[in-house]
């Protein structure tokens, strides 16, 4: 008896959600096809013209030292780029940091090539329209080249196992006027703002579902965003200041997203909304 | 039975002890300072937070009884109310407010129009924008399923005020205590929800 009254009271429950949950899950559906046979046809993604920018900036000597890249070690050896990405961030004794990709690329592109650090942080991402930076297209060219293998960044060092914690931390740190922290959106599941989704990124499952897609093609800015730049955007939107690029807190909320993310597929750059 | 239970519950202390790791205040503090190299001075106290946010971070918007009420206590006395005692504004500026998204992000400077609530982001509003987001509750209808009471409308105010007054750890910006919304703006969005004429409460 008990039993059937809660059984009823559930499928009135269920009835008067039904229709705006079939919408929502339409639309979702909807979505989920277009990014399908975006990944379907890898070909429409105009990120690949940045990987081809990236690799040929990778190999071009450049900067005041008129050097390209070939000396870069990403972790695996000098100029060594194949599966590099998905065992980032981690520590490397030269710089005595834990380092992203870009944070990497950054610290190669000053002390091998001899550019100015102040000037490669000062506007390192581009405005809507414009193509991502040099930097960043390099990242993407990194990045591409781990396609299809998982993260398996170590983050066993005692540097990298601080930068995760300082990310969780960070992660949860509330401020600002309005009172944001990446958990206000990213904490809980199958949350959206406004119309876009917003992956859990505490919970591994979710991190390793969208951690591996960056950097991406955004279609709404028409450039290739990468982790560094979509860090800065979150803070731009939770109105704190300018996020530099390559600094501690960035490395660490990457190093904590990359350690969620572990077993995830990188399938950078992919194509956003 | 029991030794199951024991077991789970030490597994689960672990479990949540390791997702405390403790990192030292000083460094995180240090280390988002040095994030931020360009703030402006009028941005500096957006770096760190206040008592009650740093409360809510350290228990994950989850705190113990006595934390919830000393937010509570903290909260609610920052609550200024219109002077003219009235808390029903205009909707259709109401409705405005709750579709803007502009205001202190640093591209907003120097401002060009008034800070918008952008409560679409979260909640559903009125039932005919489609493009709302699902953080916070829907809040169709929300006048006349409170049957539009003067105590109610006094209610929202003090909910958008300060949301963490009614609810500490409110995911919600404490829009009149954080000063993005002026008094007026929220007496508007008060009569969005709360007004018999406003598309909130025209459903259906």
């Amino acid at each position: 008896m008990k039993l059937r009254r809660i059984l009823l009271a559930a499928a009135c429950a269920m009835l008067a959600f039904a229709a705006p949950a079939l919408a929502e899950d339409d639309t979702e559906k909807a979505l989920e096809k277009y990014r399908q046979m975006l990944k379907d046809d890898p070909w429409t993604n105009p990120g690949l013209l940045d990987v081809d920018r990236g690799e040929l900036l990778w190999t071009t000597p450049r900067g005041p030292n008129n050097v390209s890249l070939a000396q870069c070690d990403l972790g695996k050896g000098p100029g060594k780029v194949d599966g590099a990405f998905a065992e980032l961030p981690r520590y490397f004794a030269d710089a005595d940091r834990v380092m992203d990709v870009e944070t990497r690329l950054l610290w190669c592109m000053e002390k091998l090539q001899g550019f100015n650090r102040a000037d490669l942080v000062k506007r390192p991402h581009p405005g809507g329209g414009a193509p991502v930076k040099e930097l960043g297209a390099i990242a993407t060219y990194v990045a591409s080249k781990s396609q299809g293998l998982k993260f398996a960044a170590a983050l066993t060092h005692p540097k990298e196992q601080e930068a995760v914690a300082l990310g969780e931390t960070l992660f949860m740190r509330r401020s600002g006027p309005f009172d944001f922290a990446c958990t206000t959106c990213h904490a809980e599941p199958g949350r959206r703002i406004r119309l876009q989704g917003l992956p859990q990124l505490s919970r591994p499952e979710e991190a390793r579902n969208v951690i591996g897609d960056w950097p991406a093609y955004r279609v709404s800015s028409t450039h290739v965003m990468t982790m560094q730049h979509r860090l800065y955007d979150c803070y731009w939107q939770m109105r704190m200041p300018e996020l530099e690029l390559g600094s501690d807190v960035s490395v660490a909320l990457i190093a904590y997203l990359t350690s969620n993310a572990r077993g995830g597929e990188i399938s950078a750059p992919t194509i956003k909304r | 039975m029991r030794l199951i239970a024991v077991v789970l519950a030490s597994l689960l202390g672990a479990a949540s002890a390791m997702a405390q790791q403790p990192v030292d205040p000083a460094r995180v503090d240090a280390a988002v300072k040095a994030a931020f190299p360009t703030a402006p001075a009028e941005f500096q106290p957006r770096l760190a937070p206040d008592e009650t946010l740093k409360a809510c971070s350290a228990h994950r918007n989850a705190p113990p009884q006595a934390v919830l009420a000393a937010i509570r206590a903290r909260e609610t006395a920052t609550i200024e109310y219109p002077p003219d005692g009235k808390f029903l504004g205009d909707w259709k500026k109401g409705e405005a407010l709750a579709q803007s998204g502009y205001g202190m992000r640093f591209t907003d400077y120097p401002a060009t129009r008034a800070n918008g609530g952008n409560c679409y982001a979260c909640h559903q509003v009125t039932r005919r924008e489609l493009s709302y987001g699902t953080i916070g509750p829907s809040l169709t209808d929300y006048g006349k399923l409170h049957e539009f009471r003067d105590s109610d409308a006094k209610a929202a105010y003090e909910k958008i005020y300060n949301a963490q007054a009614a609810f500490p750890c409110s995911l919600m910006p404490r829009f009149g205590s954080n000063k993005v919304l002026t008094i007026e703006q929220i007496k508007d969005l008060v009569a969005l929800l709360m007004s018999p004429d406003s598309p909130v409460n025209q459903g259906r």
